[in-house]
């Protein structure tokens, strides 16, 4: 394997064993870019020479004989939704393009600390809104297996980083599926870790309810090192739960006997693709011969979660989203007699059509005479939602089904239809729903050799169950070390 | 016909803490603008409240001195609207389950009479920014300039029931809730700069019904002279509106304390679905018994209670007794003059009269009074010792106005202290007989009267330090 | 059709959006479309379920009142479309 192939383990390895130093891998993630970036665009910033000049200092501390941490010196990319100090932060919004934050996020001053090499900023649906990252107001990023398919999204272009070899990790953030649906069209691991494990304090804001962020990464075994690093309690995010981080590299064991594994049968009805069917399935028996206990079981609501889901991130994110209006930061329309013109020209000249889509669909729902019959009713039915999953949980240890209905489709197949495009997320955003944490493991492929992955579902605060299940389930196949054909690769 | 006015007030009150109510930026009044601002209270992308605990307990405690319940489980929800001064474009407020409801607070009316005001809720909410015109008037500047120093400073609504129902009930209103407040030291108070300010909400119905007519509103009222002008205005211009046959719009008028009138703010109708919505980026508040009941015994002593106690123990007639206790500092000082042993009705007189005159004069607050509760205290008692008269303790309160010395001292070193030795008085009645025969004849013909003009030369040539009983005793000894 | 109009032009008020008359059309179908999609969820049961609004059960989380260090002015103002003398700067307020 090319080093800008490797998982962040195995480099780590090889450069505290001075095998490699942190500049030469800079450099070969840097002509990676160069050669294959032309067609995946998985950036929408990147940070080339600050990159070099962090990999120096690594290797400068290295020759000195020092420690690293795990991250030192590895180079990865950060979802543009996620606040970096100093560079730009776009939410690959027009509204956003000039926007540069004064401050870092919580995840980025808690990676800063361990000293990797940033790579820039990564591509992704307009204010983290869409499947597909066909809503970037900027680029559309192709999905390195096939660069006429869509790499998911709304992480796409963290994800599609991840697969072709342009970054070894990558930050994304799922509201509703937009780590794991990603990673799962671009044959990459994916995890949202509970609601509160990690801190939103410098996350731009989409439906702050579902919102978190999490780790993608080419295997298992890195996705439990990052979730190290960027997990635990904020004081500047009242919503991050104040327990004891496990160390999540102790549940990486392969030993999956005895545990009970629930199937929702209502995941497997109208719509799936007989390939990530067929795939998904093959999986589910794989955990059963390692030993795992099968049972079926049932999330009676989940017919409802769409809906819910489609109420209630609109409404969060029309007041999240109601503060480009022009006024302190980010762009302002030219010629407006008086305020009220000149927030609403702004508005509708710089934001996405799926973002005012949603912004509609948002005020509409917590409009008066609107407000009991939808937002009220969504949160109701969440609380369904939630119980389903509560009950489920009192039989079985993890939960597993597929992550997405489909593997990645072609790039403008399905972006005229919003509501297609809704129903897509059926098998994700339950777990926002409840708050629970999930992680989306490659599988298999589809007869068009597109990556499909297996979502494995926890109790909160249980990521190192799935963990165990996901690196027990990797282990025992290769997809980990398939890599997209692309470029002279 | 005869209308009855029917008044509610929304009373905003800014929390003295340290900090705003979701980010550690100072609440200093006065501060270079745009310099306590932080990424949190500029509503950047990506920022998260957190909740300043003192707020808390100052609405918890402010709840319970206005005799309210508190909520044992409340939360935070979003109310959507477009302002600049507003920089999420939603205020982060209380809608459903405020932290506290149902209370009251009693006022006197000044025909004595005594009435309840209910207080529906108290809710807890940030503070919006300024905008600073360049023109005369919101309306004719070009531009606006926006200093969100203000944006995030705590707050709390006092939401009352439309249980007033004259100009006079509602100042008197919320003259008492300041007092309150400012007992249990949860806010400055101080009105000229913003931190107590009241929303009018005024309507009219016929006397005797008990069916509410159509109200306006109007906002960010801040002082007691303005409460009751602009209400007498709004009443009387309803009377005539009704008079004339006319409906009342339901709106909100803008007070022009110029000009003396109330105007239409013409606004549109549907900027005013707030869209509340839970804020999910803030958890929900719980409080026990044991922390409710911790916080009522932390409460100092209200103003009615202190009333009735300098009523009690003091003899003070119930008006002295309100006017001393209406603010904390007042019954404070009046207790710091009291400890002296100065004589408790002699106090009273004094803050309310000669004090509270001066204070007045030069605006000054009775906590940068130059003359301090131990002076006056003093200086009482010299009035009680017989030391100086009543009428030379006023020049020795103006010295003492002026300098920072005792009484003592200054009734000593400008010689203003009372003659009382007979002999000297006797030698300038003997002067003044002398010189006034007439009076004396008349006296002596029977018009016991003319004995005044006597005593009045005798004070004048004694320069008022002549103890005037004496003076008295013995001009009538000597006219025999 | 459920959306009227009327409603279209109340959401884009409150949306601070100008729709297009070229795209009204479309803009009301597709909300049209999802809403009527949303019914679905007519079909449950909710009468005794109360909303779910914080999904962890989480409470109380407060800071103490200790001040913290402000922005530099110039940092604060530095993303102004528009600014003069430390001021971000807007044009006129007609509306309440």
């Amino acid at each position: 394997m090319k080093l800008f192939e490797q998982p962040a383990h195995v480099l780590h390895d090889m450069l505290v064993n001075k095998e490699i130093t942190s500049l030469e891998l800079t450099e070969a993630v840097l002509a990676r870019i160069d050669e294959v970036e032309g067609d995946v665009k998985a950036y929408l910033t990147i940070t080339r020479d600050e990159a070099i000049a962090q990999a120096k200092a690594v290797d400068e501390k290295i020759a000195k004989g020092e420690t690293i941490s795990f991250l030192e010196g590895i180079p990865g990319a950060i979802k543009d939704n996620i606040c970096t100090k100093g560079v730009k932060t776009t939410c690959a919004s027009k509204i956003l393009q000039n926007f540069v934050a004064p401050y870092d996020a919580t995840v980025m001053t808690k990676l800063k600390a361990q000293n990797p090499v940033i790579i820039g900023k990564a591509n992704m649906d307009e204010f983290a809104m869409g499947g597909s990252t066909e809503n970037s107001a900027f680029q559309k990023t192709g999905n390195p297996w096939n660069t006429e398919c869509v790499p998911g999204g709304s992480s796409g272009g963290s994800a599609a980083a991840v697969a072709a070899g342009t970054a070894v990790w990558a930050l994304g953030s799922d509201t509703g599926g937009s780590i794991r649906q990603p990673a799962s069209f671009c044959g990459v691991v994916g995890m949202k870790p509970t609601y509160g494990r990690v801190s939103r304090y410098g996350l731009v804001a989409y439906a702050s309810s579902l919102d978190q962020i999490g780790p993608i990464t080419k295997d298992v075994t890195d996705c439990a090192h990052i979730l190290n690093i960027i997990s635990g309690r904020d004081e500047m995010d009242s919503t991050s739960v104040n327990e004891e981080v496990p160390d999540f590299t102790k549940a990486l064991v392969e030993d999956v006997k005895g545990l009970k594994v629930g199937i929702p049968k209502e995941y497997f009805v109208k719509g799936m693709d007989p390939d990530v069917e067929k795939t998904v399935r093959e999986a589910i028996d794989k955990l059963k011969e390692l030993g795992a206990e099968i049972l079926e079981i049932s999330l009676p609501n989940t017919d409802y979660a769409i809906s819910t889901y489609y109420l209630i991130s609109p409404a969060e994110a029309a007041t999240n989203l109601a503060r480009y209006d022009g006024v302190s930061y980010g762009e302002r329309a030219e010629d407006a007699a008086d305020l009220v013109e000149m927030m609403t020209k702004t508005r509708t000249q710089y934001l996405g059509e799926e973002v005012k889509r949603r912004i509609m669909i948002g005020n509409y729902a917590l409009s008066a005479g609107y407000y009991d019959a939808y937002y009220l009713k969504a949160l109701k039915v969440r609380r369904l939602i939630k119980e389903d999953f509560d009950k489920a949980f009192e039989q079985v240890d993890v939960i597993v089904c597929p992550t997405a209905p489909t593997p990645a489709y072609k790039i403008g197949e399905k972006i005229s239809n919003p509501l297609e495009m809704y129903l897509q997320d059926a098998c994700t955003v339950p777990l926002n729903l409840a708050g629970l944490p999930g992680i989306s493991v490659p599988c298999g492929y589809s007869s068009d050799n597109m990556p499909i992955g297996l979502q494995i579902i926890g109790k909160a605060l249980d990521e190192e169950t799935i963990l165990r299940v996901a690196y027990t389930y990797e282990q025992s196949q290769s997809f980990h070390n398939d890599r997209a054909q692309l470029g002279g690769n | 016909m005869s209308y009855e006015a029917v008044i509610g007030l929304e009373i905003h009150s800014e929390l003295k803490t340290n900090t705003k109510i979701f980010c550690g930026c100072a609440t200093t009044f006065g501060a270079e603008h745009n310099t306590h601002v932080c990424p949190v209270c500029l509503g950047l992308p990506g920022v998260l409240p957190t909740l300043n605990k003192r707020v808390l307990e100052f609405a918890i405690k402010a709840g319970l001195a206005l005799n309210c319940e508190i909520n044992k489980f409340s939360k935070f929800d979003r109310k959507n609207y477009y302002y600049p001064d507003l920089p999420k474009n939603w205020q982060t407020s209380q809608y459903d389950l405020p932290i506290c409801e149902n209370g009251y607070v009693d006022i006197t009316k000044s025909n004595g009479e005594t009435k309840r005001i209910r207080i529906t809720r108290i809710h807890m909410e940030e503070d919006a920014g300024k905008l600073v015109h360049s023109g005369n008037t919101i309306k004719d500047s070009d531009t606006s300039n926006v200093d969100y120093n203000r944006t995030g400073v705590p707050l709390i609504e006092i939401v009352s029931e439309p249980d007033m129902s004259s100009p006079e009930e509602a100042r008197l209103y919320m003259e008492k809730v300041k007092s309150i407040l400012q007992y249990i030291d949860v806010s400055n108070c101080k009105m000229e700069e913003g931190n107590l300010r009241a929303d009018l909400n005024v309507s009219l119905r016929p006397a005797g019904s008990d069916v509410l007519g159509t109200r306006t509103e109007m906002k960010n009222i801040n002082s007691f002279k303005a409460v009751e002008e602009a209400l007498t205005y709004e009443i009387e211009r309803q009377e005539e509106v009704l008079e004339d046959g006319g409906h009342i719009i339901q709106e909100t008028r803008t007070w022009d304390p110029d000009r003396g009138i109330t105007l239409s703010m013409r606004s549109k109708e549907n900027a005013h679905d707030y869209r509340y919505m839970p804020e999910p980026d803030l958890v929900p508040i719980i409080t026990t018994d044991e922390e409710i009941e911790a916080f009522r015994k932390s409460l100092p002593e209200l103003p009615d209670a202190r009333k009735a106690r300098l009523e009690e123990q003091f003899g003070l007639s119930a008006y002295d007794a309100g006017i001393i206790t209406s603010s904390r500092e007042m019954a404070e000082y009046f207790d710091a003059v009291i400890e002296t042993g100065a004589d408790a009705k002699l106090a009273a007189n004094w803050i309310m009269g000669d004090l509270s005159k001066n204070l007045n004069a030069e605006s000054l607050e009775i906590s940068d009074s130059p003359v301090d509760a131990k002076r006056l205290g003093e200086m009482i008692g010299l009035i009680s010792k017989g030391t100086i008269s009543s009428k030379i303790a006023k020049k020795v309160f103006e010295e003492m106005w002026k300098s920072p010395d005792s009484p003592e001292k200054i009734v000593k070193d400008k010689g203003l202290v009372q003659i009382t030795d007979t002999k000297a008085i006797e030698e300038i009645v003997d002067k003044v007989i002398e010189a006034n025969q007439k009076a004396v004849e008349d006296y002596k013909s029977g018009n016991k009267k003319a004995i005044g003009a006597l005593v009045g030369q005798v004070m004048k040539q004694s320069k008022g330090k002549a103890n005037p009983q004496t003076v008295n005793q013995i001009l009538a000894q000597k006219l025999g | 059709m459920k959306v009227t109009k009327k409603d279209m032009e109340n959401v884009a008020v409150l949306s601070r959006l100008d729709i297009p008359a070229d795209k009204e059309a479309q803009y009301t179908q597709q909300l049209n479309d999802v809403l009527e999609y949303f019914d679905n969820l007519s079909a449950v049961n909710t009468d005794d379920i109360k909303p779910l609004a914080h999904v962890l059960p989480i409470s109380n989380v407060f800071r103490e009142d200790v001040v913290k260090e402000s922005l530099d002015r110039d940092l604060a103002l530095s993303n102004a479309p528009l600014k003069e003398d430390g001021y971000f700067k807007v044009p006129k307020v007609l509306e309440d």
